[in-house]
């Protein structure tokens, strides 16, 4: 049956899978990458309880509702069908994005903007937890025998795609309207989620041609669907055990290698190595463009050789390399290792009046800005914000030069240090090369995982079965290294070590896929399952 | 057969792993929530009860898997 297919129709059912998948990646990452003004707009920290519901939000939608949603739809997929539940998955996806575009803020209408906006972001994680495994199932049971992993690695392209999709987006509404006018409460970074509702729109009508899978189609036809997928998935310890073996043989070390390379990348240049936000996002957006052909060029390769040692090969050269590249990127954008143009300091200024404390009258803040050039084409900004703290209250602001010593009562003697670099051409490239090798890490880990799974589980189940332990292995795992990432960098934090080491939140992406690989090899077989009707 | 033998005696390993996993999460939400500010409080219960929520199963599960292997269950598989 499947050695047959037409290759224009494979290509739709690839098309059509993709580019609906992809949008729902779309849909969940923009609510991260605007999580700063959207916590602003929704979540301000001084009130309580809407704090609480950010945490739920980010929390919650990630570690308990994308699994959730997995069973839900999981479930569902495997009793009424892949097609009708996927189109359903999207339109929930779609409509819940649109409608967080449209919520007033906190200033508005008070914390019903919050719980609001919190119920939108859990129906997006439990739609998020019902897609991939349709999709994949969906493209598997479509693909020839001997193909499958090359199939099924587009399908591993749309997650990468999408964040590329979000991250274009973002910067491209933020540049044209400027930083102001975007952050407002109806500011442009709305448009994202209201341009989610054509994507989706669009992406419904193409879903709506498509014919169910061929396989299920048949296992109906005969009466041999499951009427209890759940019980079957995980009541049943012949099919339990390969869910168990799935999580902590591939999928675990799988979802620590995406966040680190995608997720923590990204933050780490920005947070640690200071990179300006245009750039660290240029940085991110060319590497991901040029690592995305090797989903495809691995998915392939794993219908030669067999899905394991890929995979394993990929969490391998992660664990040896994540702290040697990590270290590279702090001396990339290291002040004290490039030379400093001499008498060539762009600009130095100080704020000629000090800015009064809103609440604290007796406190001023002293801005001065220095931007430095250096040989490579680098500038680094520095704003450095200096506290003082006078005797008497001062109601209005005057100049500097009439702020006397006699009037000083504590002058703060850490001074606020914001830094801004931007990178010359020559480091700017260094940098996208090692956010480009730790994303071919993550095609090797995920383009061969969607056929990997789709053969560990009979096709009465399969929805059910792989779409749980993706999702924790992702949602969970993954989802998992920023927080993790920092709290371990908090343990090493010292009186001698106020910074702590910063490279110790690599420690946990490490020892997941260290213990990921080692069960993978032992455990796993490299064995690829021709037939998946079964 | 040597492949058979490390199979099980790791699934014993991974069987002591699961609940120490469960013991350090439940050692560092003590210590986090009894060193946050009491503005910071609510937050970080809520952070850590949802962690341990999800991790509890997931180490159960990790348990059971050492068991399987323990139980020579991945000597054969399809």
């Amino acid at each position: 049956m499947n050695g047959t297919k037409q290759p224009s129709k494979i290509a739709f059912v690839i098309g059509a899978s993709s580019v609906g998948t992809l949008i729902e990646w779309y849909d969940f990452y923009i609510f991260g990458m605007l999580a700063t003004i959207l916590s602003k707009q929704f979540f301000p920290a001084d009130a309580g309880t809407a704090a609480l519901l950010s945490t739920l939000a980010i929390f919650a939608a990630g570690f308990i509702v994308r699994p959730f949603g997995a069973l839900v739809f999981g479930r569902l997929g495997d009793l009424i069908g892949r097609k009708h539940t996927f189109l359903l998955t999207l339109v929930i996806m779609g409509g819940s994005t649109f409608a967080i575009g449209l919520v007033p803020g906190y200033a508005s209408i008070g914390w019903l903007a919050p719980i609001l906006v919190l119920i939108l972001r859990l129906l997006q994680g439990l739609a998020l937890g019902g897609e991939y495994g349709g999709a994949a199932t969906y493209v598997a049971e479509h693909a020839p025998a001997g193909q499958r992993g090359f199939w099924t690695s587009w399908i591993q392209t749309t997650a990468t795609l999408g964040l590329f999709l979000a991250l274009g987006v973002i910067i491209l509404i933020r540049s044209s309207q400027g930083v102001d006018q975007f952050s407002a409460e109806w500011g442009g970074w709305r448009y994202p989620f209201w341009i989610s509702i054509v994507l989706v729109g669009v992406s419904v009508l193409i879903r709506m041609r498509m014919s169910e899978s061929p396989m299920f189609t048949k296992l109906k036809s005969e009466g041999k669907t499951s009427t209890n997928p759940l019980k079957e998935s995980f009541g049943h310890k012949a099919n339990f055990k390969m869910v168990l073996l799935v999580l902590f043989g591939a999928v675990m070390g799988q979802g620590v290698v995406w966040y680190t390379g995608q997720f923590y990348a990204q933050s780490f240049i920005e947070t640690v190595c200071k990179i300006e936000f245009v750039q660290s996002r240029n940085i991110m957006l060319i590497a991901i463009l040029m690592a995305t052909p090797c989903f495809v060029l691995f998915g392939w390769l794993s219908d030669k050789i067999g899905r394991k040692w890929i995979m394993l090969t990929g969490m391998l050269l992660a664990v040896i390399t994540y702290r040697p590249i990590y270290k590279e990127f702090i001396n990339i954008t290291d002040a004290s290792k490039r030379t400093q143009i001499v008498d060539n300091r762009l600009s130095s200024s100080m704020t000629a009046f000090p800015l009064i404390d809103a609440k604290n009258k007796t406190k001023l803040y002293i801005k001065k800005q220095e931007d430095t050039a250096y040989l490579d084409g680098s500038v680094f900004k520095y704003t450095i914000v200096d506290t003082l703290y006078l005797k008497d209250s001062l109601y209005s602001s005057r100049p500097l030069t009439l702020i006397f010593p006699s009037m000083i009562r504590y002058h703060s003697s850490k001074p606020f240090v914001h830094v801004e670099k931007t990178l010359g051409n020559a480091a700017f490239w260094d940098m996208i090369w090692l956010v480009f090798i730790q994303i071919v890490y993550v095609t090797m880990v995920y383009g061969p995982i969607a056929a990997f799974l789709v053969e560990m589980f009979p096709t009465k189940i399969r929805y059910t079965s792989m779409s749980l332990p993706y999702h924790i292995g992702n949602g969970v795992f993954g989802g998992l290294v920023p927080f993790l990432g920092t709290l371990i960098v908090e343990f090493t934090k010292s009186d001698a070590h106020p910074a702590g080491d910063v490279l110790a939140g690599l420690w946990y992406p490490i020892g997941v896929a260290t213990v990921c690989l080692v069960i993978g090899a032992i455990y796993l077989s490299n064995k690829m399952d021709e037939n998946v009707m079964d | 057969m040597i492949m058979n033998t490390i199979k099980k005696l790791l699934g014993y390993v991974w069987m002591i792993i699961a609940p120490s996993i469960i013991l350090f999460l439940v050692y560092q939400a003590v210590n986090k929530i009894t060193a946050a500010s009491e503005a910071a409080k609510a937050n970080t219960i809520l952070q850590w009860v949802i962690i341990l929520l999800i991790f509890l199963p997931i180490s159960i599960g990790f348990f059971i898997f050492g068991k399987y292997a323990s139980q020579n269950e991945y000597d054969q598989l399809p």
